[in-house]
């Protein structure tokens, strides 16, 4: 593979090359063990790209019959590659151990594009998402200590904190407090615009797992903490959602898409330390490079726009797959307090009525995440090694 | 929640429905398969897997860290020493998760209003089995192992436990539902400490065996209060009005 110094240059896989096997698509996993848990990061985000992928296509086919085949035929395409992708995952990761990966793929992967993003409000908006995510890891890590007797540092390999972030509880807000200001299209950097469609993917991909996993657990505390957290990640794909500007059309959001999902694939090929894998993420960023000729291609056909306007210039740096500690910590010192009210981010005491209201009537019969993080601090080798007694 | 099995509409079984169960079985009959052949396609499969996959993964070697050089087994005496070391990983998880499947026992027997002794009891078990874990440790630390590392009998261990955690954590499952994954529970452990014991003979470590045999000897009790509870609770129900 060569180096790419653009979106435009490289060249890609044509479409009608991008073919499957079922041998193929049903991939052999990883080690739960002895992978690193960056690569589970990298496979979890690449998964939630590429469903994501999915979602924006099926949407556009609803609205654009003159885009349907088109739509279809890359659809499949990326259907098959999200299957590779997501069928590296072995089947040792318990639901929730799994549930810790996709939290620590929310952390470190939201706290590496708030430091990459040149635009204060959206960077504010990650990093008040972040502190969010960060907390539910605190609770189901709690929640799978206590109720599996598992350490969640097995899949975190000690590159993530486990403590309280802004608590759960306060995470429940009226609707019209998940509402974000967007960007401007017309001015945006490209990679603005990245990091909005990348993290609203992984968010909807994360409320869509706990959605299906919560009713399979037979513990009721289980279900419960299941179902609280995944309605705060429906309330995180609102706000990151509404960051991307309504303005744009179908066509201009189809190929920010591509372009984010080939910096992604780039991002993964440059730091994958598992070559099987790493040969999965070459071969999908020269798929979706192909994709953005196509969907470029379909632009200036059917908008009479030149993807130059959206995708000029040299390739925004990639993004790092590393332990975001340092920053997440400094993040929580100074902006765990933090709320919102409309679009704004501000002090507690200026949460709105219809915030205060909403929470007070989801907390009434009690608030799961509390109930099972109670006096929780996480300890190597779990909370056992620390406090082995009854009720302790 | 009736901890007594009732007679009710259950619908699984073909002779709740005669007349439609009798249509689809003729239906089968009449309808050949498409694919000839039999499972053994799905054997061959899945030999072909087993062929074909990469192992769980492996054991951590002591004293090694992420990004350092790698030492040797120093304190670890005996051929593969790492076959010991996975086999004590596994029991500290079983024992680990083992300590939380009682938490939920216990928890089940207090709402159920089961006798005071038998929740005493529950709980004294419950602190054997967390004693059991920090004997583990012990013993894998002063091998100079990580006893918080996951080794890959280990994890298969936490898998093929989740199937106990299901039921036992379970709020609709009865007492004697739950005593049934929990004799499973102890069965394994009773098969599992003999198991350690021998192997640790036979890799040259009899310093750690003693605590192990005291845990035997615990495991033994365990498995007669449990065999003895579920004795006693289908007595209980086969002579209810």
């Amino acid at each position: 593979m060569g180096l790419i110094h653009n979106f435009l240059d490289a060249r890609g896989t044509p479409l009608e090359q991008q073919r499957f096997t079922w041998r193929e698509v049903n991939t052999q996993p990883i080690s739960k063990l002895d992978d690193d848990a960056f690569t589970r990061v990298r496979i979890i985000l690449m998964n939630g790209i590429e469903v994501d992928s999915l979602r924006l296509q099926h949407f556009g086919a609803r609205f654009y019959k003159e885009l349907r085949a088109p739509l279809a035929q890359v659809r499949r395409v990326e259907h098959h590659q999200q299957t590779t992708i997501n069928w590296l995952l072995s089947s040792d990761h318990s639901p929730l151990e799994t549930t810790i990966a996709y939290e620590q793929t929310a952390i470190e992967i939201t706290a590496a594009v708030a430091q990459n993003e040149p635009d204060p409000y959206q960077a504010q908006t990650y990093r008040f998402g972040l502190l969010e995510d960060f907390d539910h890891l605190y609770r189901y890590a709690a929640m799978l200590d206590r109720l599996e007797g598992k350490d969640a540092n097995n899949i975190l390999q000690s590159y993530t904190d486990i403590f309280p972030g802004r608590p759960t509880t306060d995470h429940h807000r009226a609707p019209s407090d998940d509402l974000r200001d967007h960007y401007d299209s017309r001015n945006a950097d490209l990679i603005t615009k990245i990091h909005a469609a990348m993290i609203t993917a992984a968010e909807y991909q994360t409320h869509d797992y706990y959605m299906n996993i919560g009713p399979q657990f037979a513990d009721p505390v289980a279900r419960a903490l299941y179902a609280e957290i995944a309605s705060v990640e429906e309330q995180h794909v609102t706000q990151y959602g509404s960051l991307m500007d309504p303005g744009e059309t179908f066509l201009e959001k189809w190929l920010i898409h591509e372009a984010m999902e080939a910096y992604a694939y780039l991002s993964c090929v440059q730091q994958e330390e598992n070559p099987r894998v790493r040969a999965i993420w070459e071969r999908f960023l020269e798929y979706e490079i192909g994709h953005v000729h196509l969907v470029g291609e379909l632009f200036k056909k059917h908008e009479g726009r030149d993807p130059a306007e959206i995708l000029e210039g040299p390739l925004p740096e990639t993004m790092p797959f590393k332990s975001q500690r340092d920053f997440v910590r400094e993040v929580i010192s100074e902006e765990v307090d933090l709320r919102a009210h409309g679009i704004d981010y501000v002090p507690k005491s200026q949460e709105s009525e219809a915030t205060l209201s909403y929470r007070e009537q989801m907390n009434s019969d009690g608030v799961p995440a509390e109930e099972i993080s109670a006096g929780y601090i996480w300890t190597p080798g779990t909370e056992l090694a620390r406090r082995p007694g009854y009720l302790s | 929640m009736e901890n007594q099995p009732k007679m009710g509409m259950n619908y699984t079984g073909i002779k709740m429905s005669p007349f439609d169960s009798r249509q689809q079985t003729s239906a089968s009959d009449k309808h050949r398969p498409d694919i000839q052949g039999s499972i053994e396609r799905y054997a061959k499969q899945r030999q072909m897997s087993v062929r074909e996959s990469e192992r769980i993964g492996s054991v951590p070697i002591p004293g090694s860290a992420r990004g350092t050089v790698k030492t040797s087994f120093e304190k670890i005496k005996g051929k593969n020493p790492e076959v010991l070391i996975d086999k004590l990983g596994e029991r500290l998880a079983f024992e680990r998760t083992g300590v939380r499947l009682y938490d939920a026992m216990i928890a089940k027997a207090q709402a159920l209003g089961e006798q005071e002794d038998v929740v005493a009891q529950l709980i004294r078990i419950r602190d054997d089995e967390a004693d059991h874990m920090e004997r583990v440790i012990e013993a894998m630390e002063r091998m100079g192992a990580d006893s918080t590392a996951l080794t890959p009998c280990a994890d298969v261990s936490g898998v093929s436990s989740m199937g106990l955690l299901q039921v036992i954590t379970d709020p609709r499952t009865t007492m004697i539902q739950s005593l049934s994954a929990l004799l499973t529970i102890e069965l394994t452990d009773n098969a599992a400490w003999e198991l350690l014991i021998e192997l640790a003979h036979e890799a040259g470590h009899d310093e750690i065996i003693p605590p192990f045999e005291q845990a035997l000897e615990q495991e033994k009790e365990h498995l007669r209060i449990v065999n003895q509870w579920m004795k006693r609770g289908l007595q209980v129900q086969m002579i209810a009005e």
